[in-house]
């Protein structure tokens, strides 16, 4: 059976939090620093603290090799980065010990800038191996239901039901690949969605399908991350809070307004507020 | 030290044991018991393969020691079942006795289609077997384990399609060895007459995990404008020593289909030699391996174009864990008088392991001057992004590389026409996965 909204009784509840609570899960970023792996005395991420809840949208701006990407990659564990501070936690429990499929079990979905293409494995039995693989040994996805969920959310995605026989990413367009992670990321359910700009190489009709499927998915139940480089994509998903982040810290939070302001501003403004004496 | 031992007889891969062997088979064609007694002479005046013969070339020799193996006359009652597909007929053996076998279908076997055990059919249909047995023998190294084979051969099966008679189901065989230092030698004849058309798959497993010895030979033979298809799964134990032998005999515009499946043993030997005999004739020429713990898989392959207009098209994937070695040579060889040949030879490994080791020698010697040939390897390890993407999605890495490996597999099992098979194979392969 697939995983059900956790209704977690009083009694397995250590906070005193409110009724309305309940259902809510968070991801904490706390003091992250993240290296390269071969190079680690040059942190990309430097001590970056935030928290995501789930029914959150948050929007992660900045400009090129500020360490968007980096983040997303080593919440879901690439095995090229290094965490040398801090910590990463789930509700209140450390995932940095998790390995990345354990960290995808957990909760946890990164929707890939450039998704790899896996040479002759079908989006069929792909995606019903990522499901078999949340289920209790000895108990076996469904196959019927199975491909009548698979099938629903192609029609919502506007994909061919053809591509379930076509091999994962290979020889997909750009936006082929974006919307073939959406349909991994509805099919799969996560709590936290790590979306590594999504709406890179996407043109406006496929930036559409995309951004409509993230908001079919968003709710209660989910919590994203949003990494992108443009304003764009927050004109069809609006985001909760926006951060900035420049030299691998987030530097600036709001609204859905600050990515506004940013459009208008640009990035050097961020930067020539940064270089500037604090003026209090 | 033992004195109490009771005098048990010596059933070891000697003299005294083949005299037994032969004598308990004196009902048989004086054809057959004198190609017994020629294999038996061969076998103990060639020597084994030594480091500087170049048939044998980065393979492991120590392993190839035949000493402690025994041929004894029991056989177990271990039988692991047959995979459940369609199939016409089947043949079950066990430690080289037949102990089943369904009927051939009537109308099959009044339009003359004959699918024996080879002892059965030596006897009911001896000249008929003499045609085709060893006409086109392999030479790429393992005469001595081939006479082997011929001088002990018991079990093995005959089957043979008359002209124009077109069967859809495939003929199903299984070889299962049990028992320590048991040894095992199939034969296999299949000869299909002109604008024929059969498939014959046959699975080879061991029915416990003990050390054993197998070694197989089959001489296949395609008819003018036959149709012929073998598949042969070889899922011995991990400690079996094994020897296969493959003779693929096309002639004029004959389309054969053979793929091995290479999955058992602890060191396992496989040579195929393809003959397009006759104009027009082609051959597909397929194998997949998986190559685990510390597996050594050796592939020795010839496609010898002998006449104009032939194809053949060699496709040899292995995939690596572990510490496994694959070896694949491979030749094709174009007569000065097969113009427009078509002749491809690939291998490609595909490594999941940095300890693992596949070396490749793929060669071709051209005589003709209007062909078109080409050969290929090539090795890599699988992406780091591609295991990565997969764990990603929560799958772990154990079955992210059982899936990986499935991907580059497809392209050959999609080569095959029958989609129960396809789906039986796919189990096989994938119970290797399952043992740790």
């Amino acid at each position: 059976m697939r995983r059900n909204p956790d209704f977690r009784t009083t009694s397995s509840l250590h906070t005193n939090a409110s009724l309305l609570l309940f259902t809510m899960k968070s991801l904490e970023i706390r003091n992250l620093t993240i290296a390269l792996a071969d190079s680690l005395e040059e942190p990309i991420v430097k001590g970056l603290n935030l928290t995501i809840n789930t029914g959150e949208v948050h929007a992660i701006m900045g400009p090129n090799g500020t360490g968007k990407s980096t983040l997303s990659k080593a919440i879901a564990g690439h095995p090229d980065y290094e965490i040398t501070e801090g910590d990463v936690l789930i509700d209140g429990e450390s995932i940095l010990e998790m390995e990345p499929d354990e960290r995808a079990r957990a909760g946890i979905f990164l929707a890939f800038q450039y998704p790899a293409e896996i040479p002759g494995v079908s989006i069929a039995n792909f995606l019903r191996a990522a499901e078999q693989a949340r289920l209790d040994e000895g108990e076996n996805v469904d196959a019927a239901a199975y491909y009548k969920r698979l099938y629903e959310k192609m029609d919502d995605l506007k994909i061919d039901r053809k591509f379930t026989a076509r091999a994962v990413n290979e020889g997909f367009s750009g936006g082929e690949k974006k919307r073939c992670e959406i349909l991994q990321m509805a099919m799969l359910e996560p709590t936290f969605a790590l979306m590594d700009e999504t709406d890179s190489g996407l043109d406006i009709d496929a930036l559409k399908v995309v951004a409509d499927g993230v908001n079919r998915l968003r709710g209660e139940n989910l919590g994203v991350m949003l990494i992108t480089h443009y304003q764009r994509l927050l004109n069809y998903i609006q985001p909760d809070y926006v951060h900035v982040m420049y030299d691998g810290r987030i530097v600036k939070s709001g609204d859905k307004n600050l990515a506004i302001e940013l459009e208008e501003k640009g990035y050097d403004w961020v930067k020539n507020e940064l270089a500037a004496p604090a003026t209090a | 030290m033992s004195s109490s031992v009771s005098a048990s007889p010596f059933t070891g891969l000697d003299a005294e044991r083949f005299a037994t062997h032969l004598a308990q088979r004196s009902y048989l064609p004086a054809w057959w018991i004198a190609a017994k007694q020629e294999a038996w002479n061969e076998f103990t005046s060639l020597p084994m393969p030594a480091r500087k013969d170049e048939n044998w070339r980065f393979a492991n020799l120590k392993g190839l020691s035949l000493d402690d193996f025994i041929v004894p006359e029991e056989h177990s009652s271990l039988v692991p079942h047959l995979p459940n597909f369609p199939h016409a007929s089947e043949i079950i053996f066990s430690n080289r006795q037949t102990v089943g076998r369904s009927g051939l279908p009537k109308e099959l076997a009044d339009q003359g289609v004959i699918f024996a055990p080879l002892d059965e059919a030596l006897r009911d249909h001896g000249d008929l077997v003499r045609n085709y047995f060893q006409q086109h023998p392999v030479n790429l190294g393992s005469e001595k384990f081939i006479a082997l084979n011929i001088a002990f051969a018991a079990c093995g099966t005959f089957l043979y399609v008359p002209k124009g008679v077109k069967v859809d189901l495939p003929f199903v065989v299984q070889h299962t060895i049990s028992g320590d230092k048991q040894s095992i030698f199939p034969h296999t004849i299949v000869a299909l007459e002109e604008s024929s058309e059969a498939s014959l798959v046959e699975f080879f497993v061991s029915g416990d995990t003990a050390s054993h010895l197998a070694s197989g030979v089959n001489d296949l033979h395609a008819g003018q404008n036959a149709k012929l298809t073998y598949v042969g799964a070889q899922n011995w134990s991990e400690d079996t020593l094994s020897f296969q032998a493959n003779s693929i005999h096309a002639a004029r515009d004959a389309r054969v289909q053979c793929l091995n499946v290479h999955l058992g043993g602890r060191q396992a030997r496989h040579e195929s030699h393809s003959r397009l005999a006759g104009p027009g004739a082609h051959c597909d020429m397929l194998a997949l391996t998986v190559a685990k713990g510390s597996q050594e898989f050796d592939q020795r392959t010839l496609q010898t174009h002998q006449a104009p207009h032939t194809t053949s098209d060699l496709l040899y994937k292995n995939a690596l864990i572990d510490t496994a070695k694959t070896i694949f040579s491979g030749l094709i060889v174009v007569d000065p008088d097969a113009q427009q040949t078509d002749a491809y030879q690939t291998n490609r490994n595909l490594l999941l392991s940095d300890k693992a080791e596949a070396n490749s020698l793929p060669g071709l010697e051209i005589q003709a001057n209007d062909v078109k040939c080409s050969h290929g390897s090539t090795s890599g390890r699988v992406p780091p992004e591609q295991e990565f993407y997969l764990q990603s999605r929560g799958i772990d890495p154990v079955k992210a590389h059982e899936l990986i490996v499935f991907g580059f597999f497809e392209e050959v099992l999609n080569r095959l026409e029958d989609e129960h098979l396809h789906a039986v194979l796919s189990e096989l392969i994938q119970s290797k996965f399952k043992k740790s």
